[in-house]
């Protein structure tokens, strides 16, 4: 049995899996900000787009949204060029869960700036503060702080939707354990192993998460 | 384009599945997340630490890694092939149902602990006042209660499972997910078929909030009007 080879093989696709999540956090972040200020647009009609388009996102299956980027957007693409154009797996899947995680996020975010109280935005207009000073030194540094429970929460949600990547074959950790799973005909045993390192990072991520808002709310009296 | 519609009998044979597997899986785990959240609660420490352990292990793992689990792992076992069990776990239909209705279970008993806690405790305490015993004023008053605060929240766990459902498609069932993939791989017509898909689960997910809308107005507690 070359047990360790595929326990080493499982732990790179860790690194896989981690990598997809971590590029996908910051492009859902970017997503969710824009999508949050798009709430905020004084043009009706783009409003209802933008949560059009969040409430499209949020319903559907991850995988389909994934499978429509990687195959959809393929075809798309192929059309339009007239030629074949291959869609990287990696990128696919981060711009799938990225998008998943904007969708969702956008709205912790607004409901993050809406927690803030008004007179505070008030109170930099009064002190001559630009809109991007008050944007950075009085609406982000309190929205975060709201934020965290809601990006904690979406961030386990999004570690657990990587294992879908396996699916447009990226060689992620689910892949690896299948990988051995098939060759060695343990499937239990490998399965179990990539659910004990599943749980193994989101349950480091659950503490970073209260060390960021225990440092958030470092400020506030209880 | 028009030759799309020639495929419907597929595509609603997939939606056919994908509704049975949710119902299945909603009502299943409902009854499970009932059960657990009552264990949670009991007087023995194995059964509470039980339940917690299963509900971070469920939380913890995707849903994928729990199909593959049940669906390819329990295969392993010579002793589990031989028992009648088998006939059972070697359905990718009952495999995904099973699978379903844990992961719902789970996240459904921490959402019901939630409701519990929510619950008013004069209420609980008017109960001991009165003198129920601890069951009755869990059915009577406390149950219900916090079924009302978990309503809303619930019908988001209903959509996660339609939207999980689409896994089953990775263990061979030719779900609505599957079937799509299915017809694209026979016509090549990728974009349509996955925007027939998406309207249909848009439209499940509608058909899910009419329904918990209605079940909010059903079960809300007649307020005096403030006129």
């Amino acid at each position: 049995m070359h047990f360790d080879g595929f326990i080493l093989q499982i732990l790179l696709g860790t690194l896989i899996t981690l990598k997809v999540a971590l590029c996908a956090l910051i492009f859902g972040m970017v997503v969710g900000l824009v999508g949050a200020s798009l709430e905020f647009i004084p043009n009706r009609w783009l409003r209802y787009l933008a949560l059009c388009i969040i409430f499209i996102i949020r319903g559907l299956p991850e995988l389909l949204v994934l499978f429509f980027i990687y195959f959809g957007a393929a075809a798309i693409l192929s059309n339009v060029f007239g030629h074949y154009v291959d869609i990287s797996a990696f990128a696919a899947g981060v711009i799938a869960l990225g998008l998943i995680f904007g969708a969702y996020a956008s709205q912790v975010f607004r409901g993050a700036f809406l927690a803030i109280d008004a007179g505070q935005v008030e109170a930099g207009k009064a002190m001559g503060f630009s809109r991007s000073q008050i944007l950075r030194r009085i609406q982000l540094p309190q929205a975060w702080r709201h934020a965290i429970p809601g990006l904690g929460n979406l961030w386990l949600v999004l570690l657990k939707d990587t294992a879908i990547v396996t699916l447009i074959g990226l060689t992620d950790m689910m892949n690896q354990a299948k990988i051995a799973a098939s060759t060695t005909h343990q499937p239990f045993t490998f399965y179990l192993i990539a659910a004990g390192i599943y749980l193994l990072i989101t349950s480091v991520s659950q503490k970073v998460v209260q060390v960021f808002s225990l440092k958030a709310n470092r400020y506030m009296h209880a | 384009m028009m030759n799309l519609i020639t495929y419907w009998p597929q595509l609603a044979n997939g939606l056919l599945i994908t509704l049975l597997l949710m119902l299945a899986s909603v009502s299943a785990g409902l009854v499970l997340a009932i059960f657990m959240t009552l264990c949670s609660y009991s007087d023995k420490f194995m059964l509470r630490k039980s339940v917690d352990v299963i509900v971070f292990f469920i939380r913890g793992t995707p849903l994928l890694v729990q199909i593959f689990l049940i669906y390819y792992g329990v295969g392993q076992f010579e002793w589990i092939r031989e028992t009648s069990l088998w006939f059972i776990l070697r359905e990718p239909m009952a495999c995904a149902i099973v699978a379903l209705s844990l992961n719902s279970a789970c996240y459904t008993t921490i959402l019901l602990q939630g409701a519990i806690q929510s619950v008013p405790q004069n209420e609980i305490a008017a109960c001991h006042a009165i003198g129920m015993p601890k069951w009755l004023a869990f059915r009577r008053i406390i149950f219900p209660r916090a079924f009302r605060i978990a309503i809303p929240a619930y019908s988001n766990e209903v959509i996660m499972i339609l939207k999980g459902t689409s896994l089953a498609s990775t263990i061979t069932l030719l779900d609505l997910m599957g079937m799509t993939q299915q017809l694209i791989a026979e016509t090549y017509a990728t974009v349509p078929f996955y925007l027939i898909a998406a309207g249909l689960y848009l439209l499940l997910n509608g058909v899910i909030m009419v329904i918990f809308k209605g079940l909010m107005r059903w079960s809300a507690i007649p307020q005096q009007s403030t006129q």
